[in-house]
């Protein structure tokens, strides 16, 4: 793309423009609506796609939103941020013949439709007097509060960040979801009577035990915190960052200049880290490489994120591990010091363990590192519910979401470990209306354990 | 949410939205999965006899692409024994008793034929009686169907034999192959008919194979002409229903059909005067779920609209549906281009230029760039550069103050009556 150095606000305008009328139209009318269709399937949180892209055609636009947002209450956003290719779209059966109905651009036609319009699309159910407390108003959170909300329940959800959103307010950059299609989702499930207490930390301005003692039940969907530390030396140099730090910035203050003609090195290769390379090059940097210890096979970036990376001219250095971060006497970063590697046996999770090649030591100039390796658990809030876990992943019984403590339950990244599928923002939201049906079973059956 | 129910000459149903008296109500299995789904009500394929058919049977025509705009077949009456359709219509009355069922008959025209048969549906507990005179192919042939809804008197005497023995209210179903349906409407309600409804299916022949050269569809190489229905029939069905709905001796409630696919056509048949419609083409093609978006789509429809019972809707339009000889002579709009949404494809002035009055003329401006402009006094109004255009909101058809008071053509006429009546010269 053309990045501007003067403006760079107009670099983090949305990147794909939405669908006009007409093309929509004509996009609705492609498809064949099937019966039983495999998109439904391939969709986590099983929006009647067929449905929804009928009433664009028939002209029920509300209508089509409501059928997707009902399906899943972060839809506005999943329609700009799920891996399509890799689901609904994926599945389409006109893959077989023509080619595949863009279903999230569909998605979001109509979700922004909604927005334009401030529809009202859902109402909360007639109180049954009981209450929930949710922790986290994340996509998981919110899912599982705006079903709740609508069978009854009154719902508190207590988010330590100033705004509620979770990633998709703070974390997934502005050119891919602006901050206001996730603040529109928030704002739907406030219209639903759901309190949402922003800025209130749980564990420090109110307790795991008041929470248990005050509500009926309780949801953990915390998802994860901070980036981790890489380890190395020179970490604590002025110009490395958290890779969600950084973008966070990007969403809630004004654009700085600082980036402008500088080389950033991007450490990890996950989608976080696309992100992160493609804020610095739409900040002004000069030059910004991704290095990661595996190669293009082993990288978990979507690979419509790795395209997107390649055209913005990120440079990808594969088998490359950072040593040590070099600072000059002002303690800013001037070099990163990497090993090449190369992959040997698979370790415990199937992929291959990359070792370092001893001498092939290298220096790469740089002026800002960008830490992307992951994110660490919220293991001392875990701790505080006195909930089982393994290494910070809360363990759940089998789809019912429940806890060790019966009382609590918990959805989304802070569920999510090896092997259990993708992180993904409508799994979590999936995760989050069926942790809202768990509770209703479990207060009005009350088992101790469903 | 509004008020979808209507209540069809003593015939309730939650909203309305019927499917029409064709395959897909065939069977209590179709119909109860129909009910299911939310239709408001079913009048039930023609029960008569004899039970025979061919094979093949339906035909459908592509527009550019898009699959069935226009639908056809040769098919029969219902395939079954008349016992059987009588206890599943028993069963599935039962088991939705909110729900309309009609059912729809079909016997040679002799006045014992058909007080026989009313009185065995009625039995059993329908809610209304459809007359079929309108199915325009294999029926037809032996004096019932079309043949006898071309008739005007026949269509009344067969009503009055009906209306001597039934209980519930009587619709008849009058046929589009006639050029004046009004004519047929009319013999109805002097019948006694409680309501009508229409179109039945339209004579047609849906196409030749260019390498076989038979007749689409075929019976072992030969075709016949049948009925024809979709999309493509709509504007014929809803000048029936709008023609009928304006006629001082109509004054009977319509169900319209023809060509509803969607909530929309809902609409206009209703603004036209029809109370409730019939489906049966979009459920041939989608299946019995496409309720889903009609009723939610007339919901939102109405609440916009601030209505609150889907039965404001009916007739609202039809003050508004004329002779040409009412319209105002001096209205005048003219087509304006707006050259930032035109993408230059000169559909519009080729159209003008061949087909209209040679208006839009091709210009450039100071920078040399291509733009289209019409001459608005030479533009007649006529809408087809809007009607190619290919982008939304490029062609505006604004309206050009005239500088005469409206004048119809036959206040024109009268005016000229006057004229001459009194023998003044005028020139």
């Amino acid at each position: 793309m053309n990045i501007s150095l003067l403006d760079l606000k107009k670099n983090f305008q949305e990147v794909t423009a939405g669908l006009t009328d007409r093309e929509a139209i004509e996009e609705a009318n492609r498809c064949l609506y099937c019966y039983d269709a495999p998109c439904v399937k391939a969709c986590p949180t099983g929006i009647d796609i067929p449905a929804f892209i009928k009433k664009i055609a028939s002209g029920n636009l509300k209508g089509s939103a409501k059928t997707i947002m009902l399906s899943n209450p972060v839809g506005a956003s999943c329609a700009r941020v799920c891996p399509t290719e890799e689901l609904c779209e994926g599945a389409c059966v006109l893959n077989h013949s023509t080619k595949p109905i863009k279903i999230g651009h569909l998605q979001r036609y109509a979700t922004d439709w909604a927005m334009r319009n401030d529809a009202v699309l859902f109402q909360a159910g007639k109180k049954n007097g009981k209450t929930v407390a949710i922790v986290g108003a994340g996509p998981a959170g919110l899912s599982a509060a705006r079903e709740l909300a609508r069978i009854g329940y009154d719902v508190t959800i207590f988010e330590a960040q100033q705004e509620a959103g979770g990633l998709n307010t703070f974390g997934i950059v502005s050119f891919r979801l602006p901050r206001h299609v996730s603040l529109w989702e928030v704002n739907q499930v406030k219209r639903l009577g759901v309190d949402i207490r922003t800025g209130v930390k749980v564990g420090k301005d109110v307790t795991a035990q008041e929470l248990l003692e005050q509500y009926d039940a309780v949801v953990l969907a915390v998802g994860m915190s901070k980036v981790p530390m890489l380890g190395i030396e020179g970490e604590e140099l002025d110009g490395v960052y958290d890779a969600i730090e950084f973008i966070k910035e990007t969403k809630t203050k004004p654009l700085t200049n600082r980036f402008v003609g500088k080389k950033v090195v991007v450490i990890g290769a996950g989608n976080t880290a696309i992100d992160g390379a493609t804020c610095s090059v739409r900040l002004g940097a000069e030059n910004v490489k991704i290095l990661y210890r595996r190669t293009k096979e082993e990288m978990t970036a979507y690979d419509f994120e790795y395209e997107f990376a390649k055209q913005d001219g990120v440079e990808f250095r594969w088998l490359t591990a950072p040593k040590r971060i070099i600072g000059d006497e002002s303690g800013k970063v001037t070099h990163v010091e990497c090993v090449r590697m190369q992959l040997g046996a698979p370790d415990q999770d199937g992929r291959r363990r990359p070792m370092p090649i001893e001498g092939s030591e290298f220096f790469i100039r740089a002026d800002v590192v960008i830490k992307a390796i992951g994110q660490t658990r919220h293991l001392d809030l875990i701790k505080e519910f006195g909930i089982e876990h393994d290494g910070g992943v809360v363990k759940v019984i089998g789809a019912h979401y429940q806890t060790s403590n019966p009382k609590v339950f918990a959805c989304g990244d802070v569920i999510f470990g090896k092997g259990g599928g993708e992180a993904m923002v409508v799994t979590a939201a999936q995760q989050g209306k069926e942790t809202a049906y768990a509770i209703h079973r479990y207060l009005t059956t009350l088992n101790e354990t469903l | 949410m509004a008020d979808l129910s209507i209540n069809l000459a003593g015939i309730k149903s939650p909203n309305p939205f019927w499917l029409a008296s064709a395959p897909p109500t065939n069977s209590g299995y179709q119909v109860q999965r129909a009910f299911e789904a939310g239709w408001g009500g079913a009048v039930w394929k023609t029960l008569g006899e004899p039970i025979l058919n061919v094979s093949s049977r339906f035909a459908a025509i592509s527009f550019n692409g898009q699959r069935v705009a226009g639908f056809n077949n040769i098919e029969l009456i219902t395939d079954r024994p008349l016992e059987v359709n009588l206890k599943e219509i028993y069963e599935t009355k039962k088991r939705f008793p909110d729900r309309a069922l009609v059912a729809s008959l079909m016997v040679e025209p002799k006045r014992e034929k058909w007080h026989e048969i009313v009185k065995k549906v009625e039995a059993v507990g329908v809610d209304g009686l459809e007359l079929n005179f309108g199915c325009p192919h294999g029926m037809a042939e032996r004096g019932m169907g079309s043949a006898s809804g071309q008739v005007p008197a026949l269509v009344e005497q067969q009503t009055y034999w009906v209306k001597e023995v039934a209980q519930t209210p009587v619709i008849v179903k009058l046929t589009p192959n006639i050029t004046d349906i009004t004519a047929t409407a009319e013999a109805a309600v002097k019948g006694g008919a409680d309501a009508i409804s229409m179109i039945n299916t339209i004579n047609s022949l849906m196409g030749v194979d260019l390498d076989t050269w038979n007749p689409i569809p075929h019976v072992a190489g030969k075709g016949a002409h049948g009925g024809y229905c979709g999309p493509a029939v709509k504007p014929i069905a809803l000048n029936m229903v709008a023609e009928c709905a304006r006629h001082p001796r109509i004054h009977v409630p319509i169900s319209g059909m023809g060509g509803v696919s969607s909530w929309k056509e809902a609409v206009e048949f209703m603004l036209m005067g029809a109370t409730g419609v019939q489906v049966c083409t979009a459920v041939m093609h989608h299946g019995f779920r496409i309720i889903e978006d009609m009723l939610d789509g007339l919901n939102h429809y109405l609440d916009e609209k601030g209505i609150a019972s889907v039965i404001d809707l009916v007739g609202k339009s039809v003050h508004k549906y004329s002779d040409w000889g009412d319209l105002d002579l001096n209205y005048k709009v003219a087509a304006r281009i707006d050259t930032d949404k035109c993408i230059n494809c000169n559909k519009c002035y080729i159209a003008c230029e061949d087909a209209s009055h040679q208006c839009i003329d091709r210009l450039k401006d100071a920078g040399g760039k291509e733009y289209l402009k019409v001459r608005e006094a030479d533009c007649v109004g006529c809408n087809l550069c809007s009607i190619v255009c290919p982008v939304d909101g490029a062609i505006e058809m604004v309206e050009v103050p005239s500088e005469h008071p409206p004048m119809t053509w036959n206040e024109r006429q009268a005016a000229i009556g006057v004229l001459a009546s009194c023998n003044i010269d005028t020139k």
